[in-house]
């Protein structure tokens, strides 16, 4: 069935401003049948207003293995996090 | 809810408004025939999502053909209680679903009709109609593409794909000579304003279908007589068939609610 139908990775766009989330996959012959797809799996309860569809295959994803030394020399750095800083009332919601 | 069938009895708009109303029953009920054993998970969910677009049509219509009628009969009573000489719907959508390929076709010919159609009827000088009408020509729109874009993947997709598309549509086109007509009531409905002439659709209808086939690399059958009847009540064998299974539960428990 892959030969027919690829597997396509789905985003979303919920409101307007806000960006495109991965929302799940599926299969479907082509571009066009992917889109229609999304839609039809995806935004049955009115959850979006733009749909993008990208071939699975075209994602080239990090290696589970090398999680450690990818993710984790950043855990001991907490100075990055702004954390710090004293956020003036009048700022209000960030 | 009596348990009895119903006879419908209303002016000619009402009866033309229960007409639609069937129509879109009549395809919603066989489209959701599908819920579970459509090819793949994704086509099991448009294909429902199309039926329950096609039940939401129907219920909007009935709901005014049960006002019209003025004799207390509700959705449910008009859909549940008739018997199948009193539906008015196009032969074509209580044909069976066939293969996948019937099912889409069926679509296709459909939709093209439908599209157009509810698009003239949002200028109904009925506002009840024109409402229901600027709802449904979105859906009906999406329910053409969905359907085009498969008839031109199995048409022109393996040896196949291309016989069944063929198949279905050499079955099926003797049906669609009914979307056009009109009987002495309707003539006078589109006279006064209120229906769309179903002769303003027929070109617009044959461009989609033929630029749909030609892409598909399909032939329009070329038949020389056409299958008449279901406004008139007269339906294929296939009509009660369908009824006995959706009226089931209403007819064994009458009033039945979840």
């Amino acid at each position: 069935m892959d030969q027919f139908m690829p597997l396509w990775e789905v985003f979303i766009r919920t409101r307007n401003g806000l960006a495109h989330r991965h929302v799940g996959s599926l299969h479907a012959a082509d571009a066009e049948m992917a889109l229609q797809a999304a839609r039809d799996v995806y935004t049955r309860r009115g959850e979006g207003v733009s749909i993008w569809v990208v071939p699975s295959a075209a994602i080239t994803a990090s290696d589970p293995a090398e999680t450690e030394m990818m993710f984790e020399p950043t855990g001991s750095k907490i100075y990055r996090h702004p954390t710090f800083y004293k956020i003036p009332d009048e700022v209000g919601h960030m | 809810m009596q348990t009895t069938s119903i006879v419908f009895q209303g002016s000619p708009l009402a009866h033309y408004v229960l007409a639609r109303a069937d129509d879109a029953l009549v395809l919603g009920h066989r489209l959701s025939e599908w819920c579970g054993h459509a090819p793949i998970l994704e086509e099991d969910l448009a294909l429902t999502n199309i039926a329950l677009d096609l039940i939401g049509q129907a219920r909007a219509l009935y709901t005014y053909a049960a006002e019209l009628e003025g004799r207390g009969h509700d959705e449910d009573d008009l859909a549940y209680l008739r018997e199948d000489r009193q539906f008015h719907n196009l032969l074509l959508l209580e044909q069976p679903n066939g293969d996948f390929a019937v099912t889409c076709v069926r679509l296709l010919l459909f939709s093209a009709f439908a599209e157009p159609y509810w698009r003239l009827m949002r200028a109904s000088s009925d506002a009840q109609l024109a409402a229901i009408a600027a709802k449904a020509e979105k859906e009906c729109a999406y329910h053409v593409r969905h359907a085009s874009q498969w008839v031109i993947r199995l048409g022109d997709g393996t040896e196949e794909s291309h016989r069944r598309t063929q198949d279905a549509l050499d079955t099926l086109w003797v049906y669609t000579g009914e979307l056009f007509e009109t009987s002495a009531d309707e003539q006078a409905l589109i006279a006064q304003g209120i229906a769309a002439d179903p002769q303003a659709i027929l070109p617009i209808w044959q461009n989609t279908v033929n630029a749909v086939l030609t892409e598909a690399t399909l032939q329009a059958p070329s038949v020389s007589w056409m299958q008449t009847g279901g406004r008139r009540g007269l339906h294929s064998e296939h009509l009660g068939h369908m009824l006995a299974e959706m009226q089931y539960l209403q007819r064994t428990y009458p009033g039945a609610e979840w």
